[in-house]
């Protein structure tokens, strides 16, 4: 095979996120059966080659904790909204579609980004240029100037709280630097 | 609780008669495959639903196949309708 | 006691949660507002109905598997959005009249107005290797245009865009 050798190091998150799934699916979580799932997913992971997400090396939990709070408050508030405009507005709704340049340009972030705004208030992804790492959203009840303003802000507020968790140093950096002014 | 029960299931069928409407009324096949994705969303509640009542897990396995199932249909249907131009 | 109560407002929530999936469906005016309704209650609905079904059964084996079944989702859900999402742009299944704003046109309508610079970039989305993200599939928006002035299909021009804007969603 004419394909170069990924070192065990990259692969190692695939094959331990591999394992929990299989301990989860099995609801069994001894020893043997999760070395026979270390196993499999090693041998799945050679087989079915993928190329490597790369990730930035960096993680901090102290962040993550109040940011899956923030997100769980903006799930719900996001679908309530989304329940109420669909009983009120209905069909006189009014979107836009949005872009928003982002900091970062390493796609794992750009992608984490996307995913967590498709999820929370009234946007969705629709294109992304990785040239200029910009997303494009579809935003539900935008009426003025002012509304997209908002939501640039929201979206950039994400991502500085995405950057905090696991941005690249380099990203990190630039962000402290842009907060001191 | 039987109560409570009656009134979870009126209301999954009652959203699960709405995605069914937009499913037939089309207009595109984007919007079907949406309100048929609900659908299938609508049928995992129904699930757990079961799951609750009975006080019983054997559809834990059904609730992961179906919310992948759903996600192949559609992400399918989408490159196909794009490609097709 | 406290525990069917809990039960019975994480189960109707979650109902609620469907409906307003099934409301925003038949009265959203476009795909993409639907898309709104259809893919954001659906996650909060079907994280309420998994603690119910944590509650009721109280054992902690239990937990690992509805984590992953709601990550599942969190994981694709998104992804299976934007795939549609971006199939219903560039197939013009969007009202035009709703949009109070809409940046993505100016910029594939620019890109297709500079034929160079369109068919430049044609390759490089589909050449780049590090092609592993779910993200990744959402290719620049240059590459809408590019088939514009060279096929001459009606979605590069800015005029057709006003002639087709009323079409798709006008049945509604």
């Amino acid at each position: 095979m004419s394909r170069q050798r990924i070192p065990l190091i990259t692969e190692l998150p695939l094959v331990i996120w591999l394992v929990l799934v299989w301990g989860a699916l099995w609801q069994d979580f001894g020893v043997g059966n999760l070395v026979f799932g270390a196993i499999i997913a090693y041998g799945v992971v050679n087989f079915f080659y993928l190329p490597p997400v790369e990730l930035t090396g960096r993680f901090n939990v102290f962040w993550l904790v109040p940011f899956i709070g923030r997100f769980l408050v903006q799930l719900v508030t996001a679908s309530v909204q989304v329940f109420w405009l669909g009983l009120t507005r209905g069909p006189e709704l009014r979107n836009a579609v949005v872009a928003v340049e982002l900091r970062s340009s390493s796609d794992f972030l750009v992608t984490a980004t996307g995913h967590a705004l498709s999820l929370i208030p009234g946007s969705l992804v629709l294109e992304v240029d990785r040239s200029t790492s910009t997303l494009y959203l579809h935003c539900l009840n935008v009426l003025t100037d002012d509304d997209a303003q908002d939501i640039r802000e929201e979206v950039r507020a994400t991502e500085a709280w995405l950057i905090r968790i696991m941005g690249t140093r380099t990203d990190l950096d630039a962000l402290l630097a842009e907060e001191r002014g | 609780m039987s109560a409570v029960i009656y009134v979870v299931g009126g209301i999954l069928a009652l959203a699960a008669g709405l995605a069914l409407y937009r499913a037939v009324l089309g207009p595109s096949i984007l919007d079907r495959v949406l309100a048929l994705d609900v659908v299938l969303a609508i049928i995992g509640a129904a699930l757990v639903l079961n799951m609750v009542v009975n006080r019983h897990l054997d559809n834990l396995i059904l609730l992961v196949a179906i919310s992948l199932i759903g996600f192949i249909g559609s992400v399918t249907v989408a490159r196909f309708v794009t490609d097709r131009k | 006691m406290i525990q069917d109560v809990v039960v019975s407002v994480l189960l109707i929530g979650g109902a609620l949660m469907s409906l307003a999936a099934g409301v925003g469906l038949v009265r959203f005016p476009d795909l993409l507002s639907r898309m709104h309704a259809a893919t954001k209650p659906q996650v909060l609905g079907l994280l309420l109905f998994l603690l119910a079904l944590a509650v009721e059964n109280g054992s902690w084996l239990l937990v690992p598997v509805l984590v992953l079944c709601w990550v599942f989702q969190l994981l694709t859900s998104p992804v299976s959005a934007h795939m549609v999402g971006r199939a219903g742009y560039r197939t013009r299944h969007l009202r035009r009249d709703l949009l109070t704003l809409d940046e993505l046109d100016d910029i594939v309508t620019r890109a297709a107005a500079a034929p160079g610079h369109g068919q430049g970039r044609a390759g490089s989305p589909a050449g780049d290797p590090g092609g592993g993200t779910p993200g990744d599939a959402a290719t620049t928006a240059e590459e809408g245009g590019t088939d514009g002035p060279g096929a001459g299909s009606p979605r590069g021009g800015a005029p057709d865009a006003a002639t087709t804007a009323g079409e798709p969603g006008g049945s509604s």
